[in-house]
Parts: structure tokens; C-alpha cells; sequence
């Protein structure tokens, strides 16, 4: 059988030249995130689903080579993702790591992947370091970042006279990053910030910070965790009696994936920001009804964006017309992006993709009319603005 | 103004230490039960917390079934589900070195977690407080409590106090603590030592759920919700004096009073100050505060 195989692929070699273009006759893509943590439904093997979808939308083949998906859970530790990541680019010859969901995880797999000289696309982890200082010309960041998120719900929140703020940050990475960011947004539209406190990640009792916030007596209280540490800061928020006592809870990233988990009861007239929903237009709505019969959710803004990226990483392969890194970026970095996630969507010299993201407020449960029908449009905040102008952005590579 | 901390914020946090001091005296007392008669370091404590949650949930998901019934039924069931552990294939090992046992019960918790995570993911379900229990909350001056956390502090008192009573107290107890000490001469006598020990993790188990119960409402339930909480328990017992009863109770609120001033003065370490706690009181004592030296 192996001989058989073997001589088939050398007839394949002769015949097709395209075939010797893909090293190793095969292009494997690695998906690492957390799959048993508090971000396995922000992530997790939905974003898996996502990325065979893509392939298999793509055709299962590139370059007549096929295309494989192989995924390990990273349990949001560094280095146990940098492991994974070496032994993959080692032993395994996966071309490509993405998701990456975890800040603190997308920084240390994005070095070693320039150092491997290896191109990775990050559509989980939410730091805008990835392409600022930490920038490399291989790393790529889908999807959403932190800037996004402060433009995007720091911004209107402001806008609509939350002027005071004060932050229950996730005490790594991320949560630094996003607060920063925000205070940026707050204090540049004229707002104040009161102060903040750090919890430890995967805390389960907020009660002692929430109070910490209500007697700070800032008009909004900023959420900057995510998953299910928000989950816990907002439920319990509400049995304090924080939003009714006249305080306003910002949850700074937040997504249907986490909405779906709270219910509409609990989560109803929150501000969020995505940069993607499912029931947005009919390309959204079609890869989205395909995603929800393939694993029982409605795809949120890091699904949606693991799709696009093995889409787009696929099409770049196809373009250059060969799997060698270098030539691969360029490609990445030159093409537009136009799939179910964004239509409008072009990547910047730090590797950031810009695309439009949205304002939305959660639904009432007398709102909803069906079955994740969570979001009403607010705003659409146009990509330039969402994110970081590259040239600002610290990416020593654009300087 | 207390070291710069304002009076007020002091005496809430105090208060919120007392109510998570309330679930941690409750699942450690469960697991001092189980340890102080079986000898057994149940590690899947967490795992039945999380149990008692979704069993509640699932109750009133699909049957209907409300919170107050859900208080009485769910130790049951779950007590149950612990009776039937307990009888297949803990029982097995009691005769093998105490390490089998805890390795038992941590497999067991590891499948009962990845098994609920694979149906219902990391994010959990939302489950509510009963309508008698729900806002407004009540405005103590310093702080506004919220009624449902009031009735947590009441009923973790409670069942507390019952349990000591039961076992420290009545001739069943005194059976039980016979059995434990010598489980020959005990048997000798006519007791139904095998049945006594199945019963207590039964409850050591059931106990674990009504926690669970009491949880739902305040935390998201999700597959993770015990074993978030359950080494923060283990390190209450170890404290206390493993075994000890009593010992469990005062150090469950003492460490949850402890936690919550950490949390005024430097939130950063609230996650680890408990460990600190262990680590001085193992040096110090190394049978804990409550535990009978050997």
C-alpha cells in the first residue's frame, strides 16, 4: 500500500510541477487555543469547526496538495502552548499556527514563530501589542484587539454620558492592555477614571471588587476580563443592585458565545462590541447557519475570524503559488479580505486586518424573537477608526 | 478610616468574606466528614458541588422542578449517585494505602467534569434565584446585601451546626466515630459497619451538593465551578486539622474573613493568601489548628 502511495505521489510530482510548490506535499494548520478553560467557548473547538470549515469550503486542496487542520488545547499557559507550537513547526511540519486565544499565549507563539519562520494569525487573543512593538512580518492579528474594543464600547459609552469610569481588570496581559486602552478612549473624549482593581484570572466571587467599584462612585464600571470571568462580574452585579442603583456596566469584550451562557435576562441592554454577527448580511447568515448545524452555536467574532483567516491564509497559498512563508506574507498582506466574516477587510503593514466592527446592545428577552437573536446594530464604527493607524501603532516594522 | 481603608468598605468586605467563608465551611465540612470516618481524601468533592448545580438546574430546566424542592432533592439524587460510588467501587479500596483513594476520586472528578464540559461547555448556564430572594437588596448601612446572599449565610450556619450536632452528639454519631476507630470490635458488636461508612459518604457527597445548590444562583453554573473552588477548600481542611470537624467550620469562615481583607488591601494576592495561611500554619502546626497531633 505504502509503495503504491509512494509511487502515486512521485507520478503526481512529475505530472503536476504545481505539487512541488507545497512542501512536504501537504499544508497543515495548526488551530491552539483553550479547549478546557474559561475561553473554550469563546474559542475552543468551535474555532475548529471554523477552520475545517474553511478548508473545506476551499475545496479540501491547495495548490493540488491537501490541506489539513490538527488542533491541541494550549490550557492558556504560555508554556505549555510554546511546546506544542515548537514540536508542531518541529516534528509534525504544520505550516501555520492560528487562534491563539489568550493574550499572554499569542505573544510567546508569535516570537517563536519568527524565529521558526513560521506565519501565525491570531484571532483569539485581544493584546494590540501583536502588531504593535511585538509585530513581526509572519504574525498576523484577525478579528478584533483590544483598540477595537475601547474605540468601539469605551466610545459610545462615553458618548452617551459615562464620563466616570472605573475598571475590573483581569490581572495578566490582556486585561492591562484593555484597560489601557480604554482609559486612552475615556480620558481623550474629556471622561475621568476613577481607579481600578485586579482580580486574578478565573475568579469566581467578584462580590469584594464589585463593591470596591460601587463605592468608587464612577458612572460606568469597565469589565476588562473576558469569558467566564465576566460572565460572574455581571450576575453578580445585578444581585447587588449595581445597575439599578443607577452605575452602568461596561463588559469590554464580550461575545454571543458569553451572551448565550448568561441568557438574555441577565445580559439584556448591555453594550458590547464584535466585529462580526451572525445576522448581520446573507453571507453571514449563510456561513452561519452551516457553523450552527455543524456544532449546535451561532459563531461569534473569533469563530467567524478563524474561518476567514484559514480562508485567507488558503487564498494567499493559491497566489503565490507556493507555501514558502516569506512569499506566503506578502501575499497575506497584499490581498483583500472578502469572505462570510468581512467584505471590506485589508491588512496593514503590521499585520493587523482592518475591517468594520459594530456597536451592539443586547436584547431583551420581549425583543428576541428567536434562537440567538441577541444583537440590535447600533453603530458601525468603519475599520480605520476601530483600529490602530499602522503607522502609530509601535510596529517597528512600519517606521 | 482603618489604614487608610474607610470604615465602611471594611466592615462590607468582611461581610462578603462571611458569605464566601459560608460555601467554603460547607463543602470543607463534607470533606472532613468523609476524611475524619472513611479515611478517604475525596478529590471529587468539586466535581459533586458542580453536580448539585446542574442538578438543579436540570430540574428546573426540564421538569420544573423550583428552588426550594431542588434544596431537598438534589442531596438526595446526588447523595445517591455518591451511594452507589461509594458501594461499586470505592469501597474497594479501603483495605489499599489511602493514596488509592484519592486517586480514585480525582479520576472520578476529572471524568465528571469533562464529560458535563462536553455537553455543556466552559461558559455555563444561568440558573436564578427564587422570587422571595431576589431584589431589592437590603441596604445594612455599610453595604447593600443582597437578600439571596443573607439566606446563604443562614442556612450554612445551619446545616453546619447540624452536622457537628449529628456527629459529635447523638449515639449515631458516637457509632460512626466507634466505627471509624475500630472497625472490628465495632462489627462485633452488631453494627452494620459497611453500611454506616457508605451512608457518611452518602452525606459527605449530599452535602457537597447543597452547596452546589446554594452556589447556583450566585455563580454562573458551569462544568468549572468546583474546581475553582475545591483546592481553596482542600487548603481549609488541611488548616483546620484533617478530620476535625469543628475545625472545618471555624476555619471555612475564618479563611473566607481572611480572603475578603485581602481583598481591600492588595486584591492581587486574594488567590493565594489562603496557601499562605496553610503554609504557616503546616510549620507551625504541622496537624493544623483543630487536628489531634499523632
Amino acid at each position: 500500500m505504502r509503495k503504491i502511495l509512494m509511487s502515486a505521489t512521485c507520478l503526481g510530482a512529475l505530472s503536476v510541477p504545481a505539487m512541488a510548490e507545497v512542501s512536504d506535499g501537504v499544508v497543515k494548520i495548526g488551530i491552539l487555543n483553550d479547549q478546557s478553560g474559561v475561553y473554550a467557548d469563546f474559542g475552543g473547538k468551535y474555532s475548529v469547526a471554523a477552520a475545517e470549515m474553511a478548508v473545506e469550503d476551499f475545496g479540501g486542496k491547495v495548490l493540488d496538495a491537501p490541506v489539513q487542520v490538527i488542533n491541541a488545547d494550549h490550557q492558556n499557559k504560555p508554556d505549555v502552548a510554546s511546546n506544542i507550537a515548537r514540536q508542531w513547526y518541529d516534528t509534525e511540519q504544520v505550516d501555520a499556527i492560528m487562534e491563539l486565544t489568550t493574550s499572554s499565549v499569542g505573544l510567546a507563539v508569535q516570537a517563536l514563530s519568527l524565529e521558526k519562520k513560521k506565519i501565525t494569525i491570531n484571532t483569539g487573543a485581544a493584546t494590540t501589542e501583536l502588531t504593535g512593538p511585538a509585530c513581526t512580518p509572519f504574525g498576523f492579528h484577525w478579528a478584533y484587539d483590544t483598540h477595537a474594543l475601547a474605540v468601539g464600547t469605551g466610545g459610545a459609552i462615553v458618548d452617551q454620558g459615562g464620563d466616570s469610569w472605573f475598571f475590573l481588570t483581569a490581572d495578566y496581559a490582556f486585561g492591562y492592555a484593555l484597560e489601557g486602552s480604554t482609559s486612552e478612549v475615556v480620558t481623550a473624549k474629556g471622561g475621568t477614571v476613577a481607579g481600578s482593581v485586579r482580580h486574578p484570572l478565573a475568579t469566581t466571587d467578584f462580590s469584594s471588587f464589585l463593591l470596591q467599584a460601587q463605592s468608587s462612585g464612577a458612572k460606568v464600571i469597565g469589565l476588562a476580563n473576558a469569558g467566564l470571568d465576566t460572565q460572574n462580574s455581571i450576575k453578580q452585579a445585578a444581585e447587588f443592585g449595581i445597575v439599578t442603583s443607577g452605575q452602568r456596566l461596561a463588559a469590554l469584550l464580550f461575545t454571543l458565545a458569553e451572551v448565550h451562557g448568561l441568557g438574555l435576562d441577565v445580559a439584556q441592554g448591555l453594550t458590547l462590541t464584535e466585529s462580526f454577527y451572525w445576522d448581520r448580511n446573507d453571507e453571514s447568515r449563510e456561513f452561519a447557519t452551516r457553523f450552527k448545524e455543524r456544532t449546535g452555536m451561532m459563531p461569534n467574532m473569533n469563530h467567524a475570524g478563524t474561518y476567514s483567516a484559514v480562508m485567507s491564509y488558503l487564498k494567499a497559498i493559491e497566489a503565490a503559488g507556493t507555501d514558502e512563508t516569506e512569499a506566503v506574507a506578502a501575499k497575506l498582506h497584499e490581498l483583500p479580505v472578502s469572505d462570510a466574516f468581512t467584505q471590506t477587510g485589508k491588512v496593514g503593514p503590521n499585520g493587523r486586518l482592518i475591517s468594520d466592527v459594530y456597536l451592539f446592545e443586547v436584547k431583551s428577552p420581549d425583543e428576541s424573537t428567536g434562537e440567538f437573536d441577541y444583537y440590535k446594530l447600533l453603530a458601525t464604527i468603519p475599520g480605520d477608526q476601530a483600529y490602530a493607524d499602522p503607522a502609530q501603532s509601535g510596529c517597528p516594522l512600519v517606521q | 478610616m482603618i489604614f487608610g481603608v474607610p470604615l465602611q468598605a471594611l466592615l462590607g468586605q468582611l461581610m462578603l468574606g462571611l458569605i464566601n467563608g459560608s460555601f467554603y465551611a460547607l463543602l470543607s465540612l463534607g470533606l472532613a466528614v468523609i476524611f475524619g470516618l472513611l479515611r478517604v481524601i475525596n478529590f471529587a468533592h468539586g466535581a459533586q458541588f458542580m453536580l448539585g448545580a446542574f442538578t438543579a438546574l436540570l430540574l428546573a430546566k426540564h421538569l420544573g422542578i423550583g428552588y426550594w424542592f431542588a434544596l431537598v432533592l438534589v442531596p438526595l439524587l446526588v447523595g445517591l449517585f455518591g451511594v452507589i460510588i461509594e458501594r461499586t467501587m470505592l469501597s474497594r479500596l479501603y483495605k489499599l494505602d489511602h493514596l488509592y483513594g484519592l486517586l480514585f476520586t480525582f479520576g472520578l472528578a476529572l471524568t465528571i467534569e469533562g464529560t458535563f464540559r462536553y455537553f455543556f461547555g466552559s461558559s455555563g448556564l444561568p440558573y436564578s434565584a427564587p422570587a422571595a430572594l431576589q431584589s431589592p437588596p437590603v441596604n445594612l448601612g455599610f453595604m447593600v446585601l443582597p437578600r439571596y446572599r443573607a439566606w446563604v449565610i443562614v442556612a450554612s450556619l445551619i446545616v453546619c451546626l447540624a452536622t457537628w450536632v449529628l456527629i459529635e452528639k447523638t449515639k449515631l454519631g458516637a457509632y460512626l466515630r466507634a466505627a471509624t476507630e475500630n472497625p472490628t470490635l465495632v462489627q462485633a458488636f452488631g453494627v452494620n459497619v459497611p453500611l454506616l461508612l457508605t451512608l457518611t459518604y452518602g452525606f459527605g457527597v449530599a452535602l457537597a451538593a447543597l452547596a452546589g445548590v446554594l452556589a447556583a444562583p450566585v455563580y454562573q453554573v458551569s462544568p468549572l465551578m468546583g474546581s475553582n473552588l475545591i483546592i481553596v477548600v482542600f487548603a481549609v481542611v488541611v488548616v483546620g486539622g484533617m478530620g476535625s470537624i469543628m475545625g472545618a467550620i471555624v476555619t471555612g469562615y475564618a479563611l473566607g474573613l481572611a480572603e475578603g481583607l485581602t481583598k481591600v488591601f492588595y486584591p492581587e494576592a486574594s488567590n493565594i493568601v489562603i496557601f499562605v495561611i496553610m503554609a504557616i500554619v503546616l510549620i507551625l502546626r504541622p496537624a493544623g489548628l483543630f487536628g489531634k497531633e499523632a
